[in-house]
This record gives structure tokens, C-alpha cells and sequence, in this order.
């Protein structure tokens, strides 16, 4: 029982944790990163529910089988966010460029 | 010199009004923690979940492990519509990019390489015993394709010459052929029993196998792909984009 | 006596996930950021294991850290190439643009 609350407890601090980077945070790769953890905070919570104590009983082998799935889908969500995340950079990359030197140039401009 | 002052004001302004945002924000998720904290609290603790019912219907999944057999026979329809995931992904990285060039400055040094040369195969190896441990202890399509998926990783690493070499449509074969397999079980058991993917009696076991050997290779070489970033060069045909 | 062993391992891997979590989303390098997230997924897995998935804790070693963490360093990689290594560090745009102008004496 006790096992099961800490579990339970880091996986809901660790989806906590993970959407106020998720929010906060303006790199993509954070981002990425950020939901991820969100993902393992929920299959941590999945999978304590249905822990058992050795010697009292089956496993519920549903929640495996979900969060199994879960984690394969997850890497190919972040996968192909990282991939939009290289193109939006590349095609972000000259507006942003060009910001900085403008900055650059009124700084220098009033000093 | 007020200008200056003005912009420093503004600075400031803005520095202030984040601060605050994120003070809310902190607030709000800390809310959203408690919330979900007392939702999480009212779940009945000695829930029996579904163990029982799984363990009852063991013997006919025609599997010894409960995870396989619900992953693969009772609850089926979630595994085929993931492997389409992954080949969506596939789908969605390739229209998006081109794999980059590889850099023709890197050497490898040969430690590396007489690394991937002893690993490569060995990996090859766990993979297949997984697949073929899923059906009585932890193991499955998933695992074995991801350790292939790692072996796949490790030889782009190595940047190997004739990966290079490989031509597209083997690719594209290899990315639907679990998919297909899938696919094509399932609909053969909709002719034969009438529901999808209820396998024959008697034949479970061995369709689970040939299913979970055709996906572990498809999910090995989509992460694999995956990994690359991106559509393969190849001559493009006439009418599309280049 | 088991239960307390037990207990205490609970306590001290929970609480180095948390403390892993809090520096991966915390830490201003990012590459420093994913090499945490794979030791992460490394000890996620052990947490699997102590709640009694191995398939689960096979898919996290294998997926989880063996993976997604080589995923990141591409697409950082990639990132970096175009960027010329500019952007690895998570400083955003305007707070930069701000502290540069805050230093400046006015």
C-alpha cells in the first residue's frame, strides 16, 4: 500500500514538474524533453495501481500491456516532434538572426 | 538620457509582469496537483482489476505470459492500430525532411567499428530470443524490435558505406511488412471466424509468433529510420517535388 | 526487516527520479539536459522492475533511454549544425537581449 502511494505520489509530482517546464521553458528541445517526463509521471501512475505485494496475488496485466503501448507511442511522438522541431528552427533561423542584428544596431546606434 | 530611463522602465515592466506570470502559473499547477491528488485518492484501493479474468482465459490465448497475451490476443485491435502509429510517424518524418548528408570529415576510429562488428550480431541475437521469450516470460515484439532498433542506431553511428547503398523500396518494404502481416492475419481471421483477429482454436500461439517475429523486424528498422531523420535519397520520378 | 529494506530502497529511488527529473528540466545546457534524461530512463526502469513489469522495464531500458536519448543528441546535432552551436544553451531571445542591455551603463 505504502508502495504504491510513493509511486503514485512521484508520478504525479513528476507530471507536475513536467508541464510547468512544459509551459515555462521556450526551447523546443525542453519542450520535448518536458513531455516526456509527463508521460512517464502517468505510466508511473498507471503501473503503481496495479502493484501487487509479492505473495498476494496476480498482477493486473492490462495496465503493462497499456503503458507498453504507451511508451512505444512515445518515442514516436518525440521523435517526430524533433523532427518538426529541426525544421521549424531551419526555416526560423534568418527571422531570428535578423532580430539580434537589429538589436545589435539600435544598441549601437544610441550608445 | 529619459529615453534610457523610459526603456530601463520597461525592461524592468516586463521582467516584473514574467515573474508574475510565473508565480501564477506555479500556483495554478500546484492547484492542478491537489486536484488530481484527491482524484487520485478516491480510486478504491483494493481494486481486483481485471487478473483474474486474464488468468481464466490463459490457456486459450494460446501464450504463457499474461502481458503478451493481452497485448496480442485479447486486446489486439490496440496493438495493430500502434504499429500504425509508428508507421505514421515514419510517414510523417520522411514527408517532412531529407536525412542529412553524412559528414565526410568523421572517421571512425577502429576500436568503434570492431565494437559495432562484435555487438551487431550478438544484438541481432537478444533480439530474436525476445521475441521468441514473449511468449512465456517478459519479452515480446516491442523489446526485440527496440534492441533491433538499437542495433540499427549503432551501424548508422558507424556511418557503414553500403547503408548508404540500400535502395528505397527495401525500406519501404521492410516498414510495412509487420503492418501487412498484421493486417492480414486479422482479416483472414475475419473470413474464417467471423470476428477480427480471433484467431482459430488451436492456432493462436503460432500466429502470436509469426505476427510479433513480422512486427519486431518492422519496429526494428522504423526506429532505425527514425533514428536516420528523414527520407532516403533516391531519383526522384516525374511529377514530384525534388 | 525485508519491508523496511524495501521501504528504503522505495525512498532513496524515488528520490533520486525526482532529483533527476528536477535537474533535466532545471539545467540550462541542454545536452547536459538529455544525457540526464537517459540516466532517468535508466532508473525508470529499475522502478519498473521493483513494481513488478519486466516487459515493461525491457521497453523502457531498450526504448526509453536507449533511444529516445540518441534521438535527442540528432536532433540537438542537427540543430546545432545550422546554428552554428549559438543556441545549445536555453536562454531565451528577449531575456538575452534584456540582460545584455541591463549590464550596459546607461
Amino acid at each position: 500500500m505504502i508502495t504504491t502511494t510513493l509511486y503514485s505520489l512521484t508520478g504525479l509530482i513528476l507530471f507536475g514538474m513536467g508541464f510547468h517546464t512544459l509551459i515555462i521553458h521556450s526551447h523546443p528541445l525542453r519542450k520535448i524533453l518536458a513531455v516526456n517526463v509527463m508521460g512517464t509521471g502517468v505510466f508511473l501512475i498507471l503501473v503503481a495501481t496495479a502493484y501487487v505485494p509479492l505473495g498476494q496475488g496476480d498482477i493486473d496485466p492490462v495496465p503493462h500491456a497499456m503503458v507498453l503501448t504507451g511508451i512505444v507511442v512515445s518515442v514516436s511522438v518525440t521523435a517526430l516532434a524533433l523532427i518538426l522541431a529541426c525544421r521549424v528552427q531551419e526555416t526560423s533561423n534568418l527571422a531570428l538572426l535578423k532580430r539580434r542584428n537589429q538589436r545589435k544596431e539600435t544598441k549601437e546606434t544610441r550608445a | 538620457m529619459k529615453t534610457g530611463t523610459e526603456i530601463m522602465g520597461k525592461i524592468r515592466n516586463r521582467h516584473k509582469r514574467r515573474d508574475a506570470f510565473q508565480l501564477l502559473f506555479l500556483i495554478l499547477v500546484f492547484f492542478l496537483m491537489a486536484l488530481l491528488g484527491t482524484i487520485f485518492s478516491t480510486i478504491p484501493v483494493n481494486n481486483p482489476g481485471l487478473a483474474s479474468a486474464v488468468a481464466s482465459l490463459q490457456t486459450e490465448s494460446g501464450v504463457e505470459s499474461p502481458v503478451t497475451a493481452v497485448l496480442l490476443n485479447f486486446r489486439g485491435y490496440d496493438t495493430l492500430l500502434e504499429v500504425m502509429v509508428l508507421l505514421l510517424a515514419v510517414i510523417g518524418v520522411w514527408s517532412l525532411i531529407k536525412a542529412p548528408a553524412p559528414d565526410p570529415e568523421t572517421e571512425i576510429s577502429p576500436v568503434q567499428m570492431g565494437v559495432v562488428r562484435l555487438l551487431a550480431p550478438v544484438m541481432c541475437l537478444v533480439a530474436a530470443y525476445l521475441v521468441w521469450q514473449g511468449s512465456h516470460l517478459a519479452g515480446g515484439a516491442f523489446q526485440g524490435g527496440a534492441i533491433l532498433g538499437a542495433a540499427g542506431v549503432l551501424l548508422l553511428v558507424s556511418e557503414l558505406p553500403w547503408l548508404r547503398t540500400v535502395p528505397a523500396s527495401v525500406l519501404r518494404f521492410g516498414l510495412v511488412l509487420g503492418p501487412l502481416c498484421f493486417i492480414g492475419t486479422a482479416l483472414g481471421c475475419l473470413f474464417l471466424g467471423g470476428e477480427l483477429l480471433a484467431y482459430p482454436e488451436g492456432t493462436a500461439g503460432w500466429l502470436i509468433l509469426f505476427i510479433e517475429t513480422a512486427c519486431a523486424l518492422s519496429i526494428g528498422l522504423t526506429l532505425a529510420l527514425l533514428f536516420a531523420g528523414g527520407r532516403p535519397h533516391e531519383n526522384v520520378s516525374r511529377g514530384d517535388i525534388p | 526487516m525485508t519491508y523496511s529494506i524495501l521501504t528504503l530502497f522505495d525512498i532513496i529511488l524515488v528520490a533520486t527520479l525526482l532529483w533527476l527529473g528536477w535537474r533535466l528540466l532545471s539545467s540550462e545546457d541542454i545536452f547536459k539536459a538529455v544525457v540526464l534524461f537517459i540516466s532517468f530512463g535508466l532508473l525508470m526502469a529499475l522502478a519498473w522492475v521493483r513494481m513488478r513489469a519486466p516487459d515493461v522495464a525491457l521497453a523502457e531500458a531498450a526504448l526509453g533511454a536507449g533511444l529516445t536519448g540518441p534521438l535527442f543528441l540528432a536532433a540537438l546535432r542537427r540543430m546545432n549544425r545550422s546554428h552554428k552551436g549559438e543556441r545549445r544553451l536555453d536562454i531565451d531571445e528577449n531575456r538575452d537581449g534584456d540582460h545584455g542591455k541591463n549590464s550596459e551603463p546607461t
